[in-house]
């Protein structure tokens, strides 16, 4: 069956091809040097307190601006991410994180949805396990002339 | 006077509902049709009355009858006459007004579908209607009624909130989330009507698929909207942050399209019947859940208006309906029984199912996000937030799988595939994705961007090649045209080609999201008056800065002029402003865009007015590309959803279409 | 479309010991009977209310000029004495609402060395400056250039009131507006407090 190998060889070529690229796009280190794409960092992971919902780094309001630019002169002053964020837990709380962190209690959102991923492709194995790859038996002659019989009976127009 | 009219016709439209349901129940056990019919007319009747009580808020809006609490907080005589109309779901009473008339209408619908010629579960179904209309009508002329009088009515209103009149948007978003959410009542009835009698069948699978397909469109466009709304007059720059309220309307989406997809392994196998009531049940609950959260003052929101003590009745009402909904599941169990099974991985089926399995991990995900809050404060009283980088971390890969397989869907037939089959129809889009990520790659393009853009690219094809392999055959049967075998072979597979509209929908929106995610080109800059600064590629100049009063606020406005790098060409004027209102502490801003196109780039100028001094002013200025892709994804889905839906004229049974006849000969052929 | 006609012979349901249904439908009920329940914890909670971090911990100092008149409130001057930290705006109408409160609390306790000092939040200094005069509000005032004392306090909003103990520890704080008993109960128990050697 040279053209069953010859379609998968193509299509392994083309899997090669994306594999190739992600790699070199991969490769390509990601500049967060400057300071504003430190500070956007910091500043969307942290929640502006007189906002609904929105992170320091979208909201309009002026409290985040000022605090972004107290998370600019924090940062050029030389703290870490960590130490600017753990400033900002130290007055509003934890609320002010827009991601739980991973300890405790707070692991169970991060988790949930890992779980519940393996689970549901466990359950989707375990339904659709029958035969892989399908073993379609060649019909004989003769049932191939039947089937497009009825192949032929079934195409009338309307 | 328009309180004394608003409350009786509530009080008649909740007995008719009491009654309906009565009726119905009654008239399908004693076997009297006649009564069953008075359960219709309690219906058409129930449906006016709600119009008649909408009416006579709107009336009382209108002619600024302060002795209405709600016209009292909502509009004011300064309020233009636009958005007093909007006040009558601008805030929640009115909202919940609302609510009853789009439910009061799909009862009517739903009694006129079914005057002659009916199933034997209409009447649970109807009852279970009838109910659900109950608990509304209880809640709007209760706790949260509208017609609410004061003893002394103020001289003028407080007006709206002022997002709320800040953009003609606000009419369209509620009432099309709204003839959404509540559109999956009618199949839940219909399954719990199947439930109650014991006869599952997959009668109720077919009754209510058109309603339900609707009811999906009418979502897909309200949030849609809402994330227009988001974008066009928050004025932040985004639109979706992941917001509680926003998250609870997303989930029963996510659960109508499983549902969606899940149906049509029901109808060809007679399969996941359980599944199939489950993810039902499901939808209509997580509706339920929405307006407990939203109403109940559960969560803080940009949303949350109530301030009341209804939450206990919402919760109450859902765990009826989660308990009432899953234990009638659990109970006919039996009955749900199946001897077929999965064939085999490798066919349209299997991808339906793990579109299923992916859906709903991501609706776990949305829903552990939104609601641990909560459960962090009832176990250490501390308050924590999750917002949208823990969304988008871990609903990212989910949604990448789904979309490959939204891709591959397509491609495979019912039953089995034959593999040769397969790898052929896999080629051409295997192709376009490595060359779409080789391209991007080499032009400097970071991971996300290849493969997201690769991905897209490898959906998009099999898409298209989809629907060409079907109207390639529809001409070879029959010749023709390639426009009538087109129309020819959507003629005869509407669900089909439906589908695969949204599907490319969807792509293309997701494109849009990707495009303006992966791209961050942002920044804050002041300007002095005439003075001109360069940023992001452009140049703004700031020509003036004016302002002017309208009867309901304040208006400053900016006008810039955006001109090319280096002292180019002019570009566009935007004219962003700052709204102040009379009641409130901060100004709102209003953005300035100009629209991208494929003219100029496909990228939108959003400038928003942060403050203005005496100097000059304070803008936030974003450059987003294929922001426009996220808006015409949305439509072509609508469009794909209407496609779908669209009456088939009947054709015999067993007849196939010419590509499945074609596909029926390769696989007899190899 | 005929409606009732199933393409497959109808499942009817089987005579399953009602036992076993029974045992179902619990082992059904109990998960979504939790759910519920968790849910239920949050009724009656207002999602808006935060908890105090900087209670008990050391008051962040602040040298903030004065509205008018030049010149600065300096923090560390201010040791030995229990400061009542203010944030208002001009445009809070809470603000407004509580002013007869700092007033009552200000006279009452200014000959024993207590200091309300109100630290203007997000506004202009003339707006402020205006709603001052409208009060008769006769305590130090001061800007906030910058919002770095709202920040280092974790305001959200205004008003917020913090009481200050004469060793500089944060005692109390209030998000919204405080009352005069608030205030009293606050101020004396800071005033009991022994000072750092």
């Amino acid at each position: 069956m040279s053209g069953r190998v010859r379609l998968w060889l193509l299509l392994g070529a083309a899997v090669a091809v994306v594999v190739l690229a992600v790699t070199l796009a991969s490769g390509r280190g990601s500049d967060g040097g400057t300071l504003d794409d430190r500070v956007q960092d910091v500043a969307s992971g942290l929640r502006c307190p007189v906002c609904q919902n929105l992170s320091v780094a979208d909201s309009p309001s002026a409290l985040a601006r000022e605090m972004r630019s107290e998370i600019a002169s924090r940062l050029d002053a030389g703290d870490t991410p960590e130490e600017v964020r753990g400033f900002f837990v130290e007055r509003y709380g934890e609320w002010v994180l827009l991601a739980p962190t991973r300890e405790g209690l707070n692991l169970l959102p991060w988790l949930v949805p890992v779980a519940g991923l393996l689970l549901g492709v466990g359950v989707w194995a375990m339904l659709v396990r029958r035969r892989w790859p399908p073993e379609t038996e060649a019909p004989t002659s003769a049932e191939r002339r039947r089937i497009e019989a009825e192949l032929d009976a079934l195409e009338e127009p309307g | 006077m328009p309180a004394l009219v608003g409350t009786v016709s509530l009080a008649l439209a909740l007995a008719l509902a009491l009654y309906g349901g009565i009726a119905a129940i009654v008239g399908v056990k004693t076997g009297r049709p006649r009564v069953i019919e008075s359960a219709r007319t309690a219906a058409f009747s129930l449906f006016a009355l709600v119009v008649v009580a909408n009416l006579a808020m709107l009336a009382a809006l209108l002619s600024d009858d302060f002795t209405l609490r709600y016209v009292a907080t909502n509009s004011s005589t300064s309020t233009p006459t636009f958005f007093k109309v909007l006040a009558l779901w601008s805030a929640d009473e009115g909202s919940l007004l609302l609510w009853n008339l789009v439910l009061g209408g799909y009862l009517a619908a739903v009694a006129f579908r079914f005057r002659r010629r009916r199933p034997e579960a209409f009447p649970w179904a109807f009852a279970v209607l009838f109910g659900v209309s109950a608990f509304y009508l209880l809640l709007v002329l209760g706790p949260t009624t509208p017609f609410e009088t004061l003893a002394t009515p103020p001289p003028d209103g407080r007006g709206p909130l002022p997002l709320l009149q800040n953009h003609p948007l606000m009419a369209a978003h509620p009432p099309f989330l709204y003839l959404g959410f509540i559109g999956f009542t009618v199949p839940f009835a219909f399954g719990i009507a199947a439930l109650a009698t014991g006869r599952v069948s997959d009668a109720w699978i077919r009754i209510t698929r058109r309603w339900t397909i609707a009811a999906w469109i009418f979502l897909t466009i309200g949030l849609v909207l809402g994330a227009l709304w988001s974008y066009g007059v928050l004025g932040w720059g985004g639109y979706w942050a992941w917001d509680p309220v926003e998250n609870v309307a997303l989930l029963p989406w996510l659960t109508g399209t499983a549902f969606l997809h899940s149906v049509m392994v029901q109808e060809r196998r007679g399969m996941l019947k359980v599944w199939n009531l489950s993810l039902i049940v499901g939808t209509f609950a997580l509706t339920v859940l929405g307006t407990f959260l939203t109403r109940g003052s559960i969560l803080s929101s940009v949303h949350t208006f109530a301030q009341s003590l209804v939450g206990p009745l919402y919760l109450a009402f859902l765990t009826v309906v989660l308990l009432g909904g899953f234990g009638l599941i659990a109970w006919r169990r039996e009955a749900l029984r199946v001897e077929t099974s999965f064939d085999t991985p490798l066919s349209r089926e299997s991808v339906f199912l793990g579109n299923n399995v992916l859906l709903l991990v991501l609706t776990l995900t949305v829903l552990v996000g939104t609601i641990y809050p909560l459960l962090a404060e009832a176990v250490s009283g501390g308050k924590v937030s999750v917002g949208a980088p823990f969304f988008n971390r871990n609903a990212a890969p989910v949604a990448l799988l789904l979309l490959f397989l939204m891709g591959i869907g397509p491609l495979l037939p019912w039953r089995a595939a034959s593999l040769s089959a397969v790898l052929r129809r896999l080629q051409g889009p295997a192709w376009a994705a490595a060359i779409a990520a080789a391209v991007l790659a080499l032009g400097g393009s970071g991971t996300a961007a290849v493969v997201v853009f690769g991905l897209a690219a490898f959906v998009a094809t099999a898409t298209l090649s989809e629907m060409a392999r079907g109207v390639r055959a529809q001409r070879r049967a029959l010749g023709g045209s390639w426009s009538s075998a087109t129309r020819g072979a959507i003629a005869r597979n509407h669900r089909l080609y439906g589908g695969l509209v949204v599907h490319l929908g969807l792509i293309v929106a997701v494109v849009g999201v990707s495009w303006v995610s992966l791209s961050d080109r942002s920044s804050e800059l002041a300007i002095g008056r005439g003075e001109r600064v360069s940023v992001e590629g452009y140049e703004l100049r700031l020509d003036g800065i004016s302002s002017r009063v309208e009867p309901h606020r304040r208006v400053i406005v900016a006008d810039v002029t955006v001109f090319d790098a280096g002292g180019g060409e002019e570009v566009v004027r935007l004219h962003p402003s700052l709204n102040l209102y009379p009641g409130s502490s901060e100004p709102i801003g209003t953005p300035s865009i100009r629209v991208g196109t494929p003219l100029n780039g496909l990228s939108d100028l959003y400038l928003s007015l942060v403050s203005v001094d005496a100097q000059g002013a304070a803008f936030r200025f974003f450059v987003n590309p294929g922001v426009g892709l996220l808006w015409l994804g949305g439509a072509v889905m609508a469009l794909g959803g209407v496609v779908a839906a669209w009456p088939t004229r009947s054709r015999p049974a067993r007849a196939l279409t010419p590509v499945e006849v074609e596909d029926r000969r390769e696989e007899v052929s190899v | 479309m005929r409606l009732d006609a199933p393409e497959r012979p109808e499942t009817r349901e089987a005579d399953a010991p009602r036992r076993s249904r029974w045992r179902t439908v619990v082992l059904v009920s109990v998960p979504l009977a939790a759910f519920a329940l968790l849910l239920a914890t949050s009724l009656g909670r207002d999602p808006r209310a935060l908890p105090s971090e900087l209670v008990g911990e050391p008051a962040p100092v602040f040298a903030l000029p004065n509205l008018e008149g030049g010149g600065t409130v300096d923090m560390a001057d201010l040791r030995g004495r229990v400061v009542v930290v203010n944030f208002w705006a001009s445009w809070c109408q809470e603000c407004r609402d509580e002013h007869p409160a700092l007033d009552a609390a200000w006279d009452r306790y200014r000959e024993r060395g207590v200091v309300v000092v109100g630290v203007l939040f997000e506004d202009t200094v003339e707006d402020g400056l205006a709603f001052a005069d409208e009060l008769a509000t006769d305590w130090p005032l001061v800007d906030d250039p910058g919002s770095r004392t709202a920040i280092a306090y974790g305001v959200f909003g205004v008003p917020e009131t913090f009481v200050i103990s004469p060793d500089g520890i944060v005692t109390a704080k209030r998000v919204g507006p405080v009352d005069y008993t608030w205030l009293t109960t606050e101020i004396e128990d800071a005033l009991r407090t022994p000072e750092a050697a």
